[in-house]
């Protein structure tokens, strides 16, 4: 009964989702008040009915209901309740599910903070997400329904796949969902923009703090991801440049792209339909990045054909919604630009260098992931591309990049005088130079000119970063104080610096070996003597492990006990490798256990992994960056004081 | 310098910045791109030389071998017709067993023999990679149409 409910709750929510995307466009053009009041109470119909129909897969899941097809598949009796909850969105179905219940949300989210939008342009923008959610729904109802059926039911289930049945993969596909979805909004405020024909510096006013928050979890959703590949995929590494992962990628240069657009577009009127254009793109490559990890069309154009149904569902809304969205900027966007100029050396032309760079990388990285797909459609020969190519093609823009965000960062609206903005940065900059060589030479005894192009740009970043909120602590109460956009851009900058500490100095000094070892023996990794002490079984909830006992000493002092396991999961009958890491500030030590080798010994491998926490404080700090600034003071003012806006312009973005 | 020289300077050297980085970003993308090769064309000769490229195919069951005590391995992989020998020196995947459908990233070396350098397993035992899958399909049909010529031969 529960999952028919369910299944009846989406068909509900995909009528109302049908009203409330054609009858507030059609109102809004009418200026139909009756139509146009349709707009909220559909958005917030929608979101319960969703919820109900999400709230009946979770307890068929929590209930072990295995004539449901989707449970069956991917749970089991013995999973523990929260991985029975994540099971929810573990695969393909209940993902999209998840998917349309974070887009109603975000609708919703919507329609009750946009009091203060104009009444038209409101209803434009919960119409457009209305008929995005309604292709979500059709989608859902049509090819994935979760609620399918099994006569007669499976006694018990097939099991979650192992890889999942951990709390970092079990909160970072929502995490890096409300993030893809909420890329939306900045796409819808961006259509009902077009449609209108009109846009100030209050659209984007409006539509930063809804991208900021985007942006926000998905940076924190991807940083999840690479820490869960590190530890639970067994072997060591933080990014596989694997398609999934550049999936997730793409969108989030996109959207830091739009980020610092929208500033210019709200501070000084400019780069309009440059703006319209990164919100169409950044949600396109999240849409593309949904599907086509989940069809798995980039493994294989054969993947494709296994589901012909779903494939072509795909790429026709695709087409829809990525080639509508573009037309309709064809016609539209020209007639937008305003002609106000700035001078070569100004913020704004850091910020489209930044634009112009960011976007460079996004297409290298679109073009390799793509290019499997596209040679064998082209010759039907099959190729990969292996990940070096996507670290020399992501670091050739990003490089200079690191350097501008400085610079950038200090420069004044409309023109600045080059001398002043040299006094400012000479001390970060000679810190930043000491800094980056002195690290990698003193701490890890090694020169090398990309390593300290490296690290001398994350001091940089770091340096650079501080100098403003510094500069605010030190000034007397009565002067104005940093504002909250100003604070987020120095924080979030300053975890792009911690970033790019952690990943120069993570792929430099990383140290790895794979070793035979007999119990007793011990091997050396950087200074770390690695015992492997002993073997013993263990029994989990629904697996069987082989643990091993890993002390390591440094001179002879003892440092951790680590405890690496090979589990069985008793249904699926995987193995799977279970790391023991011992986590420190400035360095990890990683152990994993491989196979016996006969004599006694196993393969384990050993990791010395400096500074890499950083990557993901890094990440982490991006994100804390983002919210600070997304909590700024002048996004709330508009709803209390409209037209205010000449007052507040003046401040930095 | 005028403002006019300032600017062709400032054009000129971001045309050559682009140039520099659009001849590095191919080149990178020429050494990474991986053909995948099917093991009867290795057999055939018809592999990219001096270069890695990917093979795969089922790991022969009864093949795998090392010495007792050591990280080496030496396995059989076949498309059905034909098979390969892959050495490798490194921790197999969780997935790798015998019967399984794998790839193996690396190059062939003087004896015929496939360093592999990287050795993939999905993670899943259903899953079949699906270059693999072609390329038994493919082999196995070829296979069988041999055996039925022989068997009319007769």
């Amino acid at each position: 009964m529960i999952p028919e409910i369910g299944h009846f709750a989406l068909i509900l929510a995909l009528s109302l989702a049908i009203c409330q995307g054609v009858l507030p466009l059609i109102g809004a053009h009418k200026n139909d008040p009756a139509m146009l009041a349709v707009a909220r109470p559909a958005a917030l119909g929608q979101f319960v009915f969703i919820g109900i129909a999400f709230a009946c897969l979770t307890t068929s899941f929590i209930q072990s209901d295995f004539s449901v097809l989707y449970v069956a598949n991917h749970s089991q009796l013995a999973l523990p309740i929260p991985y029975k909850i994540s099971a929810v969105w573990g695969a393909h179905e209940g993902s999209l599910l998840l998917w349309v219940f974070l887009l109603s949300g975000w609708t919703v989210l919507v329609s009750r903070f946009s009091s203060d939008l104009p009444e038209l342009f409101g209803a434009r923008v919960i119409g457009v997400l209305g008929l995005l959610s309604c292709g979500f729904l059709l989608f859902t109802l049509l090819t994935s329904n979760p609620f399918e059926r099994l006569i007669p039911a499976a006694a018990d289930g097939a099991d979650l796949n192992p890889l999942l049945q951990d709390p970092g993969l079990a909160i970072h596909p929502p995490l890096l969902y409300i993030g893809y979805v909420g890329f939306s909004v900045a796409f819808a405020f961006a259509i009902a923009a077009m449609i209108t024909g009109d846009l100030d510096q209050k659209w984007a006013r409006w539509t930063r703090p809804w991208t900021t928050w985007a942006w926000l979890f998905l940076t924190l959703g991807i940083a999840l991801g690479s820490w869960w590949a590190y530890y639970e995929l067994g072997w060591g590494g933080w990014w596989f440049w694997d398609p999934v992962e550049n999936a997730s990628f793409m969108p989030w240069l996109a959207g830091t792209a739009l980020i610092h657009s929208l500033a210019v577009t709200e501070k000084r009127g400019l780069f309009k339909s440059w703006t319209l254009l990164l919100a169409i793109t950044a949600f396109s490559l999240s849409l593309l990045g949904t599907f086509l990890v989940r069809s798995g069309i980039l493994v294989s154009v054969h993947a494709f054909a296994v589901d012909p149904e779903r494939g072509m569902f795909i790429l026709a809304f695709l087409a829809i919604v990525i080639g509508g969205a573009l037309i309709l900027y064809a016609w539209r966007a020209p007639s937008m630009d305003s002609a106000a100029g700035f001078h070569a050396f100004s913020r704004e032309t850091f910020l489209l260098l930044n634009n112009v760079l960011l976007v460079i990388a996004t297409a290298l990285i679109l073009g390799g992931t793509l290019s499997p797909l596209i040679v064998e459609m082209i010759d039907g020969s099959k190729i990969s591309v292996g990940s070096p190519y996507f670290e020399i093609a992501f670091a050739i823009p990003m490089l200079p990049l690191v350097y501008l965000i400085g610079l950038g960062m200090h420069t004044a609206w409309r023109s600045q005088k080059a001398g002043a903005l040299f006094k400012q940065l000479k001390i970060p900059a000679i810190f930043a130079l000491l800094a980056g060589i002195v690290v990698p030479v003193f701490f890890y005894g090694r020169f090398g000119v990309l390593l300290v192009v490296g690290t001398v740009a994350g001091f940089w970043i770091m340096a650079v970063s501080m100098l403003q909120p510094i500069r605010s602590l030190r000034r007397a109460s009565g002067a104005s104080a940093i504002t909250r956009g100003a604070l987020g851009m120095s924080v979030a900058h300053f975890g792009v610096g911690m970033f790019v500490i952690g990943v120069t100095i993570v792929s430099a000094f990383s140290i790895e070996a794979d070793r035979s070892l007999r119990i007793g023996d011990t091997e050396s990794v950087a200074g770390y003597d690695f015992q492997l002490r002993g073997l013993r079984n263990v029994d989990g909830p629904n697996f069987r492990a082989l643990e091993g006992e890993v002390d390591i000493y440094k001179n002879g002092e003892f440092v951790a006990q680590l405890r690496p396991q090979k589990r069985t999961y008793i249904v699926q009958q995987n193995p799977m490798t279970e790391a023991g890491i011992d986590a420190g500030w400035n360095r990890d030590l990683f152990v994993a256990l491989g196979d016996p080798l006969g004599n006694d010994a196993w393969s384990v491998r050993m990791q010395y992994k400096p500074m890499i926490r950083f990557i993901w404080l890094g990440a982490f700090v991006m994100a804390l960056g983002g919210l600070v600034a997304a909590s700024d003071r002048r996004y709330r003012l508009t709803a209390e004081a409209k037209d205010v806006s000449p007052a507040i312009s003046g401040e930095p973005a | 310098m005028k403002p006019r020289r300032q600017r062709m300077l400032a054009v000129g050297l971001t045309v050559v910045g682009i140039a520099i980085a659009t001849m590095l970003t191919l080149q990178a993308f020429k050494e990474n791109m991986m053909f995948f090769v099917d093991i009867t064309e290795v057999e055939n000769g018809n592999y990219p030389e001096d270069r890695n490229f990917r093979v795969g195919g089922l790991v022969v069951v009864g093949s795998v071998r090392r010495e007792p005590g050591e990280l080496e391995v030496a396995f059989e992989l076949t498309d059905n017709q034909n098979e390969l020998t892959v050495t490798y020196d490194g921790i197999l995947p969780d997935l790798f067993r015998e019967g399984q459908g794998i790839i193996a990233h690396g190059r062939l070396d003087d004896q015929g023999v496939f360093v592999a350098d990287e050795v993939l397993a999905k993670h899943d035992e259903n899953y079949m990679p699906p270059e693999v899958e072609e390329s038994l399909a493919k082999h196995s049909t070829a296979q069988e149409a041999v055996l039925k010529a022989e068997q009319a031969n007769k």
